[in-house]
């Protein structure tokens, strides 16, 4: 099915983590547009980071983080100011799609912050100095990523930081919930609304 | 003492989730091909029918041809998207203005053009350049798939409530600055990220002075410096521009709907979360050196140096410059191109056209360039013959394509070629934006106009 019921639910992870030491990667890398054709959810994941991660030919550039053996995880953890630009979801249905199931950064852009928690996918805001630790951190580390108690800790050296996420987010997420649900659920208050509007004309 | 985006957003709301995101009621809502087919099949997934038809425009823009549009398109999977528009415009009975209609056009321009756009209104699209609504003093912001469905589904998203900033440009702009100028200039100044959070409200004289075209211009860039989106309170010039288009309120409709927009501004004592001022007047032709549109810099200046460019943000800074085949401190004007695009939601409407034909009329195009000149809209195009520019322009070597959104994302066949130089009229310059390895260069209409006449950078 192509709905979000399949939205699982997210309580706690602990994961090594793919780093991405770049600011302001936008959408456009993210999934570049000519990706941008299909008429389905599925698939986007094989085109993440598609004009870093491959050679004209399609062959893997060995240079880039995700073609590189060392690095894996279900953790993605940029740079500053993480998915500008377009509104495409697919930029959130391409990283979903790859596996990953939180991404870090010190800032994210609006839209794709929406657009990643309504697809399951946690985005995590975290401090300058969190976010540089993670990127000087040995090969393999690990990260544990706790909803509930809405905090992040760096098990390299223990350092634990707590994170804002809004209380519905909160709540969709634990339990797999759905916006779609509760706006139908609404469609009286709507109805009423749409008889009182101030400026029909 | 509320201000303009506090007016319509509270008038709007339908409820608030305790501790949650509002949930606000969406007067209109544009559709195309990219954005809407895994909305659509969600509806179906679920067995909804769309809450609100004749509250939904559709259109058929971003993958599109831009020649040949009388013949079926040729790559298999574009048209398919197009085609599966088509189909869910019937199955839902919805409005589409699909290919080969006369009022087909890019998203963003036709809303405005056929008065789909009105003060007041909370306007959402799946394009983060939905801001460009914002110029007729409504909420217009850009939104996910997931939120398509939510709006065809109930009329509603759910939305926190964002921060209020508002940008003031005093004084008058220079001969030859326009708006585009204008956009790149303040998200040089607050960088892309400076507004993230903030639903931005331009104010001041240089803002009054400006045409519907180019407050569209302006607040369709809003988004390039991470804002929600931008508004301009609506004046004279926006009802001159509305009166007498087809779904404008017209009669007695027309003088209520003005009581009530006459009440759209914000208060003397209205009180912004941030509040920036601009001087318009030292404001000069700008270009963009690297690969987001706040790498600006007067077309006259020169690329910051390294050590300008603070610690965090080197890595990025370097691989933007290499991408862009620049050096640090190096100075543009002059530089040779290969490519101009005249088009794109930000700066395909009629006086875009004008400006830039005013400027290469007796002029002949640069051997060294291919130039693309593509309309917003069929409307624009008709304009542009009825006024005879596209004879001008054919005389100085141009031509004319057919509307859509083109090279602006280049998911057509419009791609710039690796390596190659683009002075562009849309609005980003990413890597691989207008093609793979395409490098791009965002100016005015004016700008690219005497890049496509001198083959290089020039001031106009
Ligand atoms: S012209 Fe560009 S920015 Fe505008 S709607 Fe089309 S793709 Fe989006």
């Amino acid at each position: 099915m192509d709905t979000l019921k399949d939205m699982e639910k997210f309580k706690t992870l602990t994961s090594t983590y793919v780093p991405l030491p770049i600011e302001n990667v936008d959408t456009d890398q993210i999934i570049p547009a000519r990706f941008l054709k299909a008429t389905t959810r599925e698939g986007f994941g094989d085109n993440l980071f598609a004009d870093w991660r491959y050679e004209k030919s399609g062959e893997p550039k060995t240079d880039f983080v995700l073609n590189n053996p060392t690095y894996s995880g279900e953790i993605l953890v940029a740079g500053k100011n993480f998915g500008s630009g377009s509104s495409r979801e697919h930029a959130a249905w391409a990283i979903a799609g790859y596996g990953f199931k939180v991404v870090v950064s010190s800032f994210f852009a609006d839209i794709f912050r929406n657009n990643a928690l309504n697809n399951g996918l946690l985005p995590v805001i975290v401090s300058e100095a969190f976010l540089t630790g993670l990127f000087e951190n040995p090969p393999h580390a690990t990260l544990t990523v706790n909803l509930e108690e809405q905090f992040i800790r760096n098990n390299e050296n223990g350092k634990t930081e707590s994170f804002d996420i809004n209380p519905y987010k909160k709540e969709c997420l634990l339990k797999g919930l759905d916006d779609i649900d509760f706006l139908l659920s609404n469609r009286d208050k709507i109805e009423e609304y749409e008889k009182s509007r101030p400026f029909v004309y | 003492m509320k201000t303009l985006f506090d007016k319509i957003w509270d008038a709007h709301v339908v409820t608030t989730v305790k501790d949650g995101p509002t949930q606000l009621y969406i007067d209109r809502h544009l559709c195309h091909e990219v954005t809407s087919p895994q909305a659509f099949s969600g509806l179906r997934a679920r067995g909804l029918n769309v809450f609100r038809p004749e509250q939904t425009l559709l259109t058929a823009d971003h993958n599109i041809p831009t020649t040949g549009q009388d013949k079926p398109i040729q790559d298999e999977v574009s048209r398919f998207q197009v085609d599966t528009l088509a189909k869910n415009a019937r199955e839902f009975g919805l409005t589409y203005y699909g290919l080969r209609n006369s009022r087909n056009g890019i998203v963003h321009v036709i809303g405005p053009e056929n008065g789909f756009t009105q003060p007041g209104m909370t306007i959402v699209c799946g394009d983060s350049h939905t801001s460009t609504h914002g110029a007729f003093g409504a909420i217009a912001f850009g939104i996910g798939t997931s939120e398509v469905e939510m709006v065809l589904s109930s009329q509603c998203v759910l939305q926190t409530r964002p921060k209020t900033m508002r940008v003031n440009f005093r004084g008058t702009l220079q001969q030859g600055v326009s708006a585009k100028d204008m956009a790149l200039y303040m998200i040089w100044q607050l960088t892309t990220g400076g507004a993230t959070g903030y639903f931005v409200e331009y104010a001041g004289e240089a803002i009054r002075n400006l045409t519907m075209e180019q407050r569209m211009t302006l607040c369709n860039l809003s988004i390039e410096m991470g804002a929600r989106g931008g508004l301009i309170a609506p004046d004279e010039t926006t009802y001159d521009y509305l009166r007498e288009r087809e779904f404008a309120p017209k009669g007695e409709r027309w003088d209520k709907a003005m009581a009530y927009w006459k009440t759209l501004k914000s208060d003397d004592d209205a009180v912004f979360d941030k509040e920036v001022t601009f001087d318009a007047s030292q404001i000069k032709p700008m270009i963009t050196y690297g690969t987001n549109p706040g790498m600006g810099m007067p077309i006259d200046g020169s690329i910051p140096e390294l050590s300008d460019i603070d610690e965090a943000g080197k890595i990025s800074f370097e691989k933007s410059l290499k991408y862009m085949g620049f050096e640090p401190g190096q100075k543009l004007a002059g530089k040779p191109i290969d490519y101009v695009f005249l088009g794109s939601c930000t700066n395909g409407r009629i006086e875009d056209f004008r400006l830039f034909t005013q400027y290469v009329k007796g002029k002949k195009k640069a051997g060294n360039v291919t130039a693309w000149l593509v309309p917003g809209s069929w409307q624009v195009r008709r304009q542009i013959e009825a006024e005879g520019l596209d004879k001008i322009l054919e005389e100085a070597g141009f031509e004319l394509r057919q509307p859509g959104c083109s090279a602006c994302l280049a998911m057509n066949d419009d791609k710039v070629p690796a390596g190659k130089y683009a002075v562009s009229t849309s609005n980003r310059n990413f890597e691989g934006r207008q093609g793979p390895g395409a490098r791009t260069i965002l100016a005015s209409p004016l700008v690219a106009a005497a890049a496509a006449v001198s083959g290089k950078i020039t001031a106009p």
